[in-house]
């Protein structure tokens, strides 16, 4: 029995690994400075790089949490606090639903209310279809959170004097930030290796661009881009590419953990 | 001795959880400067009317009450009294210790005076201090008022909550078995605080500890079933008691 379980193990752990394996033995052969700090090259030249999906990606992911991250949260402090109200019901039923909506339904959507009304792409649009799916999420994490500070906490503020608002942010939002922190991280680093929804928004470029309001290039897309090209070069790139992208992904999620740690050293 | 003045009142009080009535019909009066234990078996209604006195009660799903609590003669149920304003008037100490997690040991003593509008900051390190004196903590805490209050032990957590408590100089202080999850030892140095404390309060205590009740109070209450049986000076309470179902509760014969 035991034999099976640990034989799952590996089996769960093994694909992980395979792609970690190959992407370091693929791609970190063409990682460079200059695969960091410049831009890509015209087609058949070798020696560009991918700062412009970079500048983009953090461009993009960054607009999407500022919109994304503060509406999940003030959402979710309001299902917390407010359990039973209707608005709670019917937004918690929506994160839910959207939490399982698949990403490129997403882009679509964005694609028709924000590209197609602006009649050209755009990484602002980009944002706006990230920064829908973090809401969710956000928002669920952040109520889950929430619960989780005992009620006894409520109650010896309000019977300090506390007004319900201070009390909800100063000890009870304040109590759970860390959860809180590490749900949103977890969420930009979910959100950064989307391609989908950015395909039909961002759409994608081969230049440098901080202008939000066009068409900009990101990490996901180039790998998308220089895997389906038709050259040996775009082919090394799009691995070094994915390579870049996952130690982003992974950045992120290490800090969540060590935010979450934080957390336990904090209540033990 | 000055005359002992009656600071809370309750008149026909009952206190509701939806359609349970968990508090029925109690009458009750406070004197300053001693302690009032409230007893009974559990689920008797004694929590329940003591969070009635800072209006806690009505936080809780469907909780409301009727008939009048009168803190100083004044209705704190009257429609102009804000609850928020009526418990920093009126302290609560609860069953378990709940120190504010992410502040400091000085923060958690300073949490209500800052929240009263206490700006000054000697001010309110010269309240700290005397509250954690007051509370017995103070040699203890002294050269540490900067760690975590997660750091403390049960026993230690709970003094420090009594002086969060104190702080901002209530005049009510309303502890709801405050010794219920401390080792004998915490328990003692509770018990030991009261005597200290009813100096300056006028305290209102629920034990289910009858020991404790006869140890530490002036007075006694006995709850049955959401009334109160009998009340009056704690020795005759526990030596001659006139009600049939006080003297049974207190000989241990149910509860």
């Amino acid at each position: 029995m035991v034999g099976l379980m640990i034989g799952c193990v590996v089996l769960a752990v093994l694909p992980l690994l395979l792609i970690l394996g190959s992407l370091i033995i693929r791609g970190a052969g063409s990682l460079s400075v200059a695969f960091f700090t410049r831009p890509p090259v015209p087609a058949g030249e070798t020696g560009g790089g991918v700062v412009h999906a970079i500048v983009g990606t953090l461009m993009i992911v960054g607009a999407a949490s500022l919109i994304g991250i503060p509406l999940g949260i003030g959402a979710g402090i309001f299902c917390a606090e407010y359990p039973h109200n209707r608005v709670s019901w019917i937004s918690r039923f929506v994160a839910d639903v959207m939490n399982g909506t698949p990403s490129i339904v997403v882009g679509v959507f964005a694609w028709t209310w924000i590209v197609a009304r602006q009649k050209h792409f755009s990484g602002l649009a980009g944002s706006a279809a990230l920064a829908m799916l973090m809401v969710p999420m956000v928002m669920r994490t952040t109520e889950e959170m929430i619960k989780l500070v005992p009620n006894s906490l409520r109650e010896a503020a309000l019977a300090l004097g506390y007004p319900r608002w201070r009390t909800s942010l100063s000890i009870i939002v304040r109590t759970s930030l860390p959860g809180i922190v590490t749900g949103s991280l977890l969420a930009v680093a979910r959100v950064a290796g989307e391609t989908a929804p950015l395909l039909f928004t961002a759409l994608g470029s081969q230049y440098v661009s901080f202008n939000i309001n066009q068409p900009m290039a990101a990490l996901p897309l180039a790998v998308f881009t220089y895997a389906t090209g038709p050259y040996e070069e775009w082919h090394r790139n799009a691995w070094a590419t994915a390579l870049v992208l996952i130690i982003v992904v992974l950045v992120l999620s290490v800090g969540a953990r060590v935010a979450t740690r934080r957390r336990f050293q904090l209540n033990g | 001795m000055a005359e002992a003045a009656v600071r809370v009142r309750t008149e026909n009080l009952s206190a509701v959880y939806g359609k349970f009535t968990a508090v029925r019909g109690v009458s009750l009066g406070f004197t300053s400067n001693q302690v009032h234990a409230l007893i009974g078996p559990s689920g008797c209604g004694k929590s329940t009317f003591l969070r009635t006195l800072n209006r806690m009660h009505e936080l809780s799903e469907g909780g409301w009450i009727s008939g009048k609590v009168l803190l100083d003669g004044e209705d704190i149920y009257a429609p102009q009294v804000s609850a928020m304003k009526l418990r920093r008037r009126v302290g609560m100490v609860f069953q378990r210790p709940t120190p504010f997690p992410t502040m400091s040991i000085f923060d958690n003593v300073a949490a209500g005076l800052r929240v009263n509008g206490h700006r000054s900051r000697g001010k309110i390190k010269e309240i700290v201090e005397r509250s954690l004196r007051q509370a017995a903590l103070w040699d203890e805490v002294k050269d540490r008022l900067g760690d975590s209050a997660m750091a403390l032990s049960g026993g230690q957590q709970q003094r420090l909550c009594v002086a969060r408590t104190i702080a901002p100089a209530p005049e009510v202080v309303l502890l709801d078995e405050p010794t219920a999850s401390l080792d004998p030892q915490g328990t003692q140095r509770i018990e030991e605080l009261l005597f200290e404390l009813k100096k300056e309060f006028t305290i209102v205590i629920v034990t289910h500890n009858m020991q404790q009740a006869a140890r530490v109070s002036d007075t006694t209450s006995f709850f049955y079933l959401g009334r109160m049986v009998e009340t009056g000076p704690t020795r005759q309470m526990f030596t001659t008691p006139q009600q049939e179902q006080t003297e049974a509760y207190i000989t241990g014969r149910f509860g």
